[in-house]
């Protein structure tokens, strides 16, 4: 099958990846005084503030996050970190092609490199940003259980998800460029669309089988969940619904790849 | 056994059009159709039905024009680009020098950007590791390779990706006009580093417009035009051929901006203008040169206006430049005859009448001045229409654009028409030799000395 040579392909390109992916992230904050410290600072200052705005000025009451501002700043961050390792994905992927133009034009390399190491890239990142988060569930008085090891089962269903997205996204910008403009409008909706600043637990969801049913059509909805499960609660996530979500990912990441490779042709003289 | 080879390869292009654009987003939102086919009248073929081998072990040149479909070709062959028909085969590692430095990333250091592009080319982390000297002593940047490539000159840039790509060590080199790019210190060193290539009996491929190179280093060459192979052969007859075909095209262009010229002759004509454009001091000086002048040199757009003046006593109605065997032309070989032909006409017979010429390089320098006068021709009356034609039995100039003055004047220098840089032809020629003329000679040497004639 066409796909399963594409990935040996891939697969043999290895090391240019894990060489553009070093790239990637040296290239972020050369030149910056403090450097590698804001793959830290980054998500830190992020759940500054919507601490405080959403955690003091707010001030939500929602018996399945807790009362306090600071168990809320966790559950936050537990949903923030891997939105912003997707949302960076897609919206760096929507102009990766364009942006390595002179790579593709010139140089005879699979061009699915290209978004494959966009996401990773962004993955690194969010890695970077999970320390953070551990630290301060051990300041704030809620260490994470036994369950945070399941965490690399929510993390490769999010890999996938992410991958087919940015595929499908990154060849399809090549020639509709007004994705750029939508995908940045989509992001937002998507964002408060999915259990991030809000609990997929809370009381007016739980009351709302509508609303509910709705948000469950949202594959994000469950990826967060998982990290909510396995970082912020503390248990076991309904594997059902990750189960469904890990199918729906790779549906997306075969159809994403099946439109980049039917548009990879067309990308040399298009960027 | 052929290392490259091209079966009835062709490439066609989009045109590309804002409104196609939409068309295709329309149509793709309307009717479902993403990726519709195109109409016909929307597409250019830049490589057309194009069937060539290349033996392994050979240099092959492409020559022609721009947008004649050589770069195409090249990123077929190097597989960036997919022909639209027809087949391609490439037998072993293809490196392509077609950008230099492609993928540097212009924040981190060089050190890191050699790494990274010597993967990209599809060397493995130890072999870059083993040439990583090399690669930096060749491109002479020992001093600079810990420094961010986006400090490096554009030739500092060029040089290191050249070495990179050059010491990827492919069986199948693609060189696409990189050369041109390169200092006079550089240059020599990529051609020997191909001459080594060729040494270790490695196929190139090389395109470029530099014919002499092109004639030199390939041991076959085709020549394209429109996407189209019009000939495949040795360099000297292939190149000779291009040379032709292009004097042809000089030919025809130069030949239409004298119609241009001609028509702002006529404009000139106007009487009334004359007074204005016919500076006393004007016409006796450059007319009258002694036959060996310190190059006097004219600044250049002051060298290349066009001007006229002088009353019109005697009046140049047209002038005419032929080759050797009388054919109008304005494209010459440095080996061919040139004639100046004026056609003449006095409205009253005059008595004292000089006729000069004078010939100037691009530079503005008097490449050659003469007149009646100077080669002691005594007038002795004139009227009605008359011919004069000075005819020079060799040109022996050097590649170049070339003006032309020509004047009728009175012996004190009283100019009746004089046209300044109204004329122009151009010498076209294969040998790049230097200076204000080619001298005719010839070279000899003692038998001891091991030198031939290159065979192309």
């Amino acid at each position: 099958m066409k796909i399963t040579a594409n990935l040996r392909e891939l697969f043999k390109h290895r090391l240019l990846v894990r060489t553009l992916v070093g790239r990637e992230l040296k290239a972020r904050y050369r030149g910056t005084v403090l450097g590698f410290l804001w793959s830290f600072l980054n998500p830190f200052l992020l759940m500054v503030v919507y601490t405080v705005v959403f955690g003091f000025i707010l001030k939500p009451r929602d018996p399945s996050i807790g009362n306090s501002p600071w168990a809320y700043a966790l559950f936050l961050f537990a949903g923030i970190l891997p939105w912003v390792w997707f949302s960076s994905s897609s919206i760096e992927s929507s102009n990766v092609l364009m942006v390595n133009g002179n790579l593709i034009k010139k140089i005879l390399f699979p061009a699915e490199i290209l978004p494959v190491v966009t996401v990773t890239a962004n993955f690194i990142h969010f890695l970077f940003g999970l320390p953070i988060l551990l630290i301060f569930m051990f300041i704030f008085g809620k260490p994470p259980t036994l369950f945070a090891l399941l965490l690399p089962v929510v993390i490769i269903v999010q890999f996938i998800f992410s991958l087919g997205f940015s595929l499908l996204l990154s060849a399809l910008t090549v020639h509709f460029r007004d994705i750029k403009d939508i995908l940045g409008n989509l992001l937002t909706f998507w964002f408060f669309a999915t259990p991030i600043v809000y609990s997929f637990q809370s009381e007016p969801l739980q009351t709302n089988p509508v609303l509910q049913r709705i948000l469950s059509f949202n594959p994000m909805t469950h990826i967060i969940e998982g990290y909510h499960y396995c970082l912020f609660y503390g248990q076991l996530f309904h594997w059902k619904r990750l189960g469904i979500a890990l199918i729906v990912s790779l549906v997306l990441f075969l159809i994403g790849y099946a439109v980049f490779d039917r548009l990879r042709d067309s990308f040399p003289e298009e960027v | 056994m052929y290392a490259i080879e091209l079966d009835h390869v062709s490439r066609i292009y989009q045109k590309y059009s804002s409104r196609h654009r939409f068309q295709t987003f329309k149509s793709a939102i309307v009717k479902g159709n993403l990726f519709g086919s195109l109409r016909p009248d929307e597409l250019v073929s830049a490589v057309d039905d194009v069937s060539l081998q290349v033996e392994n072990g050979q240099t092959f040149g492409l020559i022609g024009e721009n947008g004649s479909g050589k770069s195409t070709i090249l990123k077929m062959v190097a597989g960036i680009a997919k022909p639209s028909s027809g087949r391609i085969s490439v037998k072993g590692k293809v490196s392509a020098l077609i950008e230099l430095g492609a993928g540097f990333h212009p924040e981190i250091s060089g050190r890191e950007n050699v790494y990274i592009n010597g993967i990209m080319l599809g060397l493995t982390r130890n072999e870059i590791k083993q040439k990583f000297d090399e690669i930096v002593r060749f491109a002479e940047l020992e001093e600079f390779i810990e420094a961010p490539v986006k400090t490096y000159s554009s030739g500092m840039y060029m040089r290191l990706g050249f070495s990179i790509a050059i010491n990827v060590n492919p069986e199948v080199l693609l060189i696409d006009e990189v050369l041109a790019v390169g200092d006079a210190a550089f240059v020599p060193k990529c051609l020997d580093k191909i001459d080594d290539f060729r040494r270790r009996k490695k196929t190139i491929l090389f395109v470029s417009h530099d014919l002499s190179t092109v004639a030199k280093i390939c041991s076959k060459v085709a020549w394209l035009k429109n996407g189209k192979i019009r000939m495949i052969d040795e360099p000297k007859r292939v190149v000779d051929a291009y040379m032709q075909d292009v004097n042809e095209e000089q030919e025809a262009e130069f030949r239409e901006r004298k119609e241009g010229v001609a028509v702002a002759v006529a404009a000139a004509s106007a009487p009334a203008e004359t007074p204005a454009i016919a500076p006393a001091e004007g016409p006796s000086e450059p007319e009258v040169p002694t036959p060996v002048p310190a190059l006097e040199s004219i600044p250049v757009d002051e060298g290349r206006r066009e001007r006229r003046w002088g009353k019109r006593e005697v009046e140049i109605r047209k002038v005419v430049l032929r080759n050797g065997r009388g054919e109008e032309k304005h494209v010459f070989h440095p080996g061919d005859g040139l004639t100046v032909e004026m056609e003449i006409s006095a409205k009253e017979p005059v008595k004292n009448f000089v006729f000069g010429i004078g010939l100037f390089n691009s530079m503005g320098v008097l490449v050659y001045g003469t007149n009646t006068q100077l080669e002691e021709y005594e007038s002795v009356g004139f009227s009605g229409d008359g011919r004069v034609a000075c005819r020079i039995e060799k040109l022996n100039l050097i590649n170049g654009t070339y003006y032309l003055d020509v004047a009728v004047h009175r012996r004190d220098g009283y100019p009746y028409d004089y046209h300044q840089n109204m004329y122009s032809f151009l010498v076209s020629s294969m040998i790049r030799d230097e200076g204000v003329a080619r001298l005719p000679h010839a070279w000899e040497f003692s038998p001891g000395i091991e030198i031939t004639l290159s065979a192309k």
